[in-house]
């Protein structure tokens, strides 16, 4: 069972206005999987993340997720979006937001229910933000807003965590925090995290991609500062596993 | 005006204000915060289109614009989601052909149009029993529809994208909520008429978020807003014999102005406040560095 494929693309392109953004991208996550995509901004890495969400469909190639298509098999998604596209002033408070993550065709025209209202409470304990529930989103620090977007994506018990530049707004002290919580979720979901920073995915993610157009997939200790420059096209940090995580500057 | 409330014209302008208030505070709210400011007008303005429509085939020009504007509104919205025309672009142009299609039509009507006036800027002292019932029945319809969605609605407006992993037909909604907002305009065109809609749909929600940050109050809060406001509006313009949808609108501008320059002037009170306690920090301060040479 911890074999099964939760993500697989074949063969996928993607391109916006004739300009390819994704090519013969090939991935394969499976449950429990942790994958760190990073790669420069212009990447392709959300498009990657929608093209799992079935928001942009390629223009060759398969995706299936969990054996369907991704409009199928999006209830069993969790995603959260990449921060800081909301509108501060939106007359919405943490609940709300929260209990989003469980609409669905299914329960239009009806209120929420008791087990909504119990799966949006148990989420905003699982990150630690119970207290805050009848705050205004705008009203709570980036970091704060970051975890109730987490918790809108656990409230409807995902099998797969997509998550967009997840520390783009955590300050470094909280990082080590915002990474246990993953640490915590990994045993109930698969989890695909793309960022732009590469000190966001070193030391817990399992696996890292590389992402630019292309994917390089690697295992945990394959990456090498040549797949790293082949991606971002300068000399960058290097990222090494050891029995204290740690990074070294490589010279310019 | 307490005398005026005699005649049934003047008990008929308030029960028209009443109405049109509700509507535009329910859905004035969503027109804000999900920032369709223009895509609104637009609607309004292609209205135009089935007023000359009336007015040519003989028809109620009002149902003419009711057809219109819910036309123009599944227009607008089916453009702008499934062309790659930018969004501005498609309404302004069909705003604009909307408005064209009514001059035509009005020109192509024999005689003349007698209260075009009334429609373009409204006439709240027009409003007849039966434009009455016709506006009860869109509010009934307008709140059961927003008392159904709250919810999803709510989702919309804040994170469609989310919305639509979550599982939610948010085209279709985005349609309704487009479609409920021609039924709004509809219900406003014999208060404000068509070009001054916007400003009703758009100010008393404004004013409500200034107060709240929970949606249902805003709505609660707009609507209450929408009726101080036309009727003040009212009694203004029949004091002063002004333009009866005209006064209003004014009257609701001057207000949201006034309270703006009130809490710019609060937020720069308290600003100084706040540096005020600092420089006495530093005075003191200063005392100790000469005190102690």
């Amino acid at each position: 069972m911890s074999n099964h494929e939760v993500v697989r693309l074949e063969d996928v392109w993607v391109q916006y206005n004739h300009v390819p953004v994704l090519e013969s991208i090939n991935l394969s996550i499976k449950q429990n999987d942790f994958i760190g995509v990073i790669g420069p901004n212009g990447g392709g890495k959300t498009t990657l993340l929608k093209v799992v969400l079935g928001l942009v469909s390629p223009r060759r190639g398969t995706v299936s997720v969990l054996g369907r298509s991704p409009a199928e098999s999006r209830h069993y998604l969790g995603y959260v979006p990449q921060h800081g596209i909301f509108d501060r002033e939106f007359p919405i408070s943490v609940w709300e937001v929260v209990l989003m993550g469980r609409l669905s065709t299914s329960r239009l025209f009806r209120r929420y229910s008791r087990t909504d209202r119990q799966a949006a409470e148990d989420a905003l304990r699982v990150v630690d933000m119970l207290q805050y529930k009848d705050r205004q989103i705008g009203k709570l620090s980036g970091g704060e807003q970051q975890r109730v977007f987490i918790a809108r994506a656990l409230v409807s018990h995902p099998k797969l965590l997509l998550l967009d530049e997840p520390t783009a707004s955590v300050d470094p002290a909280m990082q080590a925090e915002f990474f246990e919580l993953l640490e915590g979720l990994r045993s109930e979901m698969a989890i695909i995290l793309v960022s732009h920073d590469i000190s966001a995915v070193s030391v817990s993610v399992e696996t890292i991609a590389c992402l630019n157009r292309h994917l390089h997939y690697h295992g945990p200790a394959e990456i090498t500062a040549e797949v790293l420059e082949a991606t971002y096209k300068c000399p960058v940090q290097m990222i090494a596993h050891g029995a204290v995580p740690h990074r070294v500057l490589k010279e310019h | 005006m307490i005398g005026a409330l005699e005649y049934e014209f003047m008990r008929n302008a308030i029960y028209a204000g009443i109405m049109a208030s509700i509507a535009c505070g329910l859905i004035g709210v969503y027109v804000i915060t999900k920032r369709i400011v223009f895509i609104s007008g637009g609607i309004a303005h292609a209205s135009f289109g089935g007023i000359g429509l009336g007015y040519l085939a003989g028809f109620s020009p009002v149902l003419g614009a009711m057809f219109f504007a819910v036309a123009a509104a599944l227009g607008m919205g089916g453009v702008t989601r499934k062309t790659k025309i930018p969004e501005d672009t498609a309404i302004g142009i069909l705003w604009a052909m909307g408005m064209a299609l009514g001059v035509v039509f009005i020109g192509l009507a024999p005689g003349y149009a007698p209260d075009l006036f009334g429609y373009l800027f409204g006439n709240i002292l027009t409003v007849s029993s039966s434009d009455l019932l016709l506006m009860a029945g869109l509010n009934v319809f307008i709140i059961a529809v927003v008392l159904a969605l709250y919810k999803e609605f709510q989702a919309l407006s804040f994170d469609e994208e989310f919305g639509k992993v979550a599982g939610l037909p948010v085209n279709f909604l985005y349609l309704l909520l487009l479609g409920l907002i021609a039924l709004t305009i509809v219900l406003l065109i014999r208060v404000v008429g068509i070009i001054l809609v916007i400003a009703l749909l758009t100010i008393p929600a404004t004013l409500a978020r200034q107060f709240t940050h929970d949606m249902k109050k805003m709505m609660f809060l707009a609507v209450v807003f929408g009726i101080a406001l036309t009727f003040f509006g009212l009694w203004l313009s029949y004091e002063f014999d002004l333009a009866s949808g005209a006064t209003i609108i004014l009257l609701s501008g001057s207000v949201m102005m006034v309270t703006f320059v009130v809490r710019y002037l609060l937020e720069r009170r308290r600003r100084l406040a706040v540096t005020g306690v600092s420089e006495e920090e530093a005075g003191d301060f200063h005392f100790h560095k000469t005190g102690t040479p």
